[in-house]
């Protein structure tokens, strides 16, 4: 009798293979995410216009899943700073930044948004990151379309991980860093 | 560059102006009157009237912190009958106010406000002398000589809500108190970067309208002072991105016409290409997102497809997409590679496929008829008057086009037309950015084939760098690539403007040079400024629909408008 329930129940867990798989649920929620990450193009200089190379025909973002480009914060999880912020635009990123529903990502793209650039200036705010967290860099000025591509695989690839993001979790509004 | 008119003014003056104390000059191509404070206005206005100059095309402040009167406002008025230009100037001490000039032409509206934000002058009668690119809790005065470019002062709150005072619909609290405020930008979808518009709606009835800009005011005028004139050429790629080889070629010529250098035929070709191949693209976007923001996805996709070729083809110059950095004083930086220009021909063949179907897409298409047909009509007085160039004041059916009234690198010798409209309207000014599109592909097509021999730069030592095999071949070329690294490439104290076609508008250059290695002051006069400026007047009135129609149709860079 034992014998053959045991037989039975390796019957059964070799038939779930067929339609079911294990996993972890953070796995699974995780996998979802980064594979539909809608993106916030803020796109204030000549990085936005890369920036709509990227969405466009020949490089197409859509192909990893973040096609779907919303110009409400609210609907947002990844936010793509493209160009340059200025003093007076520091304000308006931080609301929109605190605007946008967790979980949320911030790219900065380009060396404006990075660091401020070559435009070490009395109106230019010396990168992004002074004002909101951001997670991940790309380099360029602007930055060729694959080096974005690159930037939106890494947040991927840290949505994936569950990468910790201490630069986030210790982040204030309102702090000049 | 016009021709010395000092003389045929001075005896027009005398008559009109008995006993002034005008003082004239005329130095690289250009005449200048200089006259008092007080006086301005009334020369302004006599210009104007007699129909000697038509255009108020820039007003620009320079710093001379060691003079006893130490600001300088210089106003460049240009005349599209015969392409003439002239350079009034004036001085005012610290603390002293000079008239405003909008009452002559309302253009001048956000040129002096613009004076007043950087320099601290104060226009008397200006109805608005607010700040106008930096953020409202700045302090001092940044193209002062005594303001450290890299000084920032933070900006912790946005600027609420508000709206500009116009002697012509003076404010009523009765009737707009019930009115809807409403906000659109810096972070909007149709804003295309970092424009504000502010709207006061009656339903869907917008009743007032404001703008605020400088969003991304990133200091070029500042950062062109503090560094030499090479390395200028990168910030111009930035003034509108949209068409990058376009500003470098505006800002190295004026360069050029202050060192009195004439480039080779090679060089003119190549940037006449490039400035062509920026226009049509230029056109693209503009077209390409205004179709957008009024729901045509499909042309700004397909539209793109051609904007990629382009940008290969700078690939192949240079590397780079977007900020290419091409030309040089002197010239160009190399010569193209093998089979570019082949390139070049091949992509005009496309392109004409591709204007064709852009055509066919939205031309005869009704909603888009319907929302561009009749929207921001505009007479070509009041164009003018707004100091608009370019295919909007084409659009408005003014035939004035640099390439045309004033040919520089032989597009006298080319063969192309130039398209205007009849109203003015959304519909006119995109019908001409494609006949224009067209006759760019015309163009290119005439050069390419004909390319000149020779080289593709000077050889001035002092101008321009020698060549790497020679660098690091033989002494004398390390020895010139030493001195001009070091000691920098020198104009002779001068001042200059300097303006090309652009995809936009008129693109001028105001150089000051006091023989060092950087400019003592460079001021950009964006076409998109001058436009923008009569934004409230092209929205009040209509629905709020078309506001966004007017602002693509615009074609905003804000690179350029904030600089």
């Amino acid at each position: 009798m034992s014998t053959s329930s045991a037989t039975q129940d390796r019957q059964l867990v070799e038939d779930a293979r067929s339609f079911a798989f294990t996993t972890k649920l953070e796995a699974i929620a995780a996998w979802g995410r980064k594979n539909s990450l809608w993106p916030m193009p803020y796109g204030t200089a000549c990085c936005g216009i890369e920036m709509m190379s990227v969405m466009g025909p020949r490089y197409d973002l859509a192909r990893f899943g973040a096609e779907v480009v919303r110009f409400s914060p609210r609907q947002a999880d990844l936010m793509i700073v493209a160009g340059t912020i200025t003093e007076k635009m520091a304000p308006v990123i931080l609301r929109i930044y605190q605007q946008m529903l967790e979980p949320k990502f911030v790219l900065s793209m380009g060396a404006c948004a990075s660091s401020g650039g070559f435009y070490r200036a009395y109106h230019v705010l010396q990168g992004v990151d002074k004002v909101i967290p951001v997670d991940v860099y790309v380099p360029g000025c602007p930055p060729t379309p694959e080096a974005v591509l690159d930037g939106v695989m890494a947040i991927q690839k840290m949505i994936q991980d569950g990468t910790a993001r201490p630069w986030k979790d210790n982040w204030q509004a309102g702090v000049y860093l | 560059m016009s021709l010395d008119i000092t003389e045929s003014l001075r005896s027009n003056f005398q008559s009109k102006f008995p006993g002034n104390n005008f003082n004239y000059t005329y130095a690289f191509g250009n005449s200048v009157v200089r006259v008092e404070p007080n006086e301005v206005v009334p020369l302004l206005r006599h210009l104007k009237d007699s129909g000697q100059f038509d255009f108020l095309m820039n007003i620009s402040g320079v710093d001379y912190p060691d003079r006893k009167k130490r600001f300088e406002v210089n106003y460049e008025l240009f005349s599209s009958r015969n392409a003439q230009r002239l350079r009034i100037k004036t001085q005012i001490a610290e603390g002293e106010t000079i008239p405003t000039a909008t009452s002559v032409w309302r253009g001048a509206n956000w040129f002096e406000r613009e004076i007043y934000d950087m320099f601290g002058v104060k226009f008397e009668g200006h109805l608005n002398m607010r700040r106008l690119l930096v953020h409202q809790q700045f302090e001092g005065f940044p193209l002062r000589k005594d303001y450290p470019a890299d000084r920032q002062q933070h900006c912790t709150e946005a600027l609420p809500i508000h709206f500009d005072v116009n002697p012509e619909r003076p404010f009523s609290l009765d009737e707009e108190k019930d009115l809807v405020p409403l906000n659109i930008g810096p972070s909007h979808p149709a804003t295309h970067g970092t424009l504000r518009v502010m709207a006061l709606l009656d339903g869907e009835k917008v009743h007032r309208a404001g703008v605020e800009l400088g969003y991304l005011h990133r200091c070029f005028e500042k950062m062109a002072e503090t560094h030499p004139y090479n390395q200028v050429i990168p910030y111009t790629d930035r003034l509108n991105y949209c068409s990058a080889p376009m500003n470098n070629v505006g800002y190295c010529k004026a360069v050029e016409t202050l060192l009195g250098v004439d480039i080779p035929p090679k060089a003119k070709a190549i940037r006449i290409i490039l400035c062509e191949l920026s226009r049509i693209i230029d056109h693209i976007v503009c077209i390409g997102a205004n179709a957008v923001d009024l729901g045509a996805l499909t042309g700004f996709f397909h539209l793109f497809t051609y904007r990629e070729k382009v940008y290969t083809l700078f690939e192949k110059l240079c590397g780079a997409r977007l900020t290419v950095s091409l030309t040089r004083v002197g010239g160009m930086a190399n010569n193209p590679p093998e089979n570019w220009y082949k390139d070049v021909l091949e992509f005009c063949d496309e392109m004409s496929v591709g204007v064709d179907e852009l055509d066919t897409l939205l031309t005869g298409n009704k909603i888009w008829m319907q929302r561009t047909q009749d929207v921001g009509a505009i007479s070509a007085e009041r164009a003018i008057e707004w100091g608009y160039t370019g295919p909007l004041l084409r659009a408005a059916g003014v035939p004035l086009d640099l390439r045309k009234t004033d040919p520089y690198y032989g597009y006298d010798q080319l063969d192309f037309d130039i398209p205007t409209g009849t109203t003015g309207d959304v519909f006119d000014r995109y019908l001409v950015r494609v006949a224009e599109m067209r006759e760019s592909i015309k163009i290119i097509r005439q050069v390419a084939k004909n390319i000149p021999e020779g080289d593709y730069t000077i050889r001035d030592k002092g101008i321009v760098l020698p060549e790497k095999k020679d660098v690091y071949g033989n002494i004398e070329g390390l020895m010139n690539h030493f001195m001009l690294v070091i000691k920098g490439l020198r104009p002779p104290a001068g001042e200059i403007y300097d303006a090309t076609e652009a995809a936009n508008g008129e693109l001028g250059f105001y150089l000051v040079s006091d023989n060092s290695g950087n400019p003592y002051r460079l001021k950009v006069r964006p076409p998109c400024f001058a436009i923008y400026q009569s934004f409230a007047e092209q929205v009040e009135g209509g629905l709020v629909a078309d506001v966004i129609s007017i602002l693509g149709s615009m074609n905003l860079i804000a690179g350029e408008l904030d600089r």
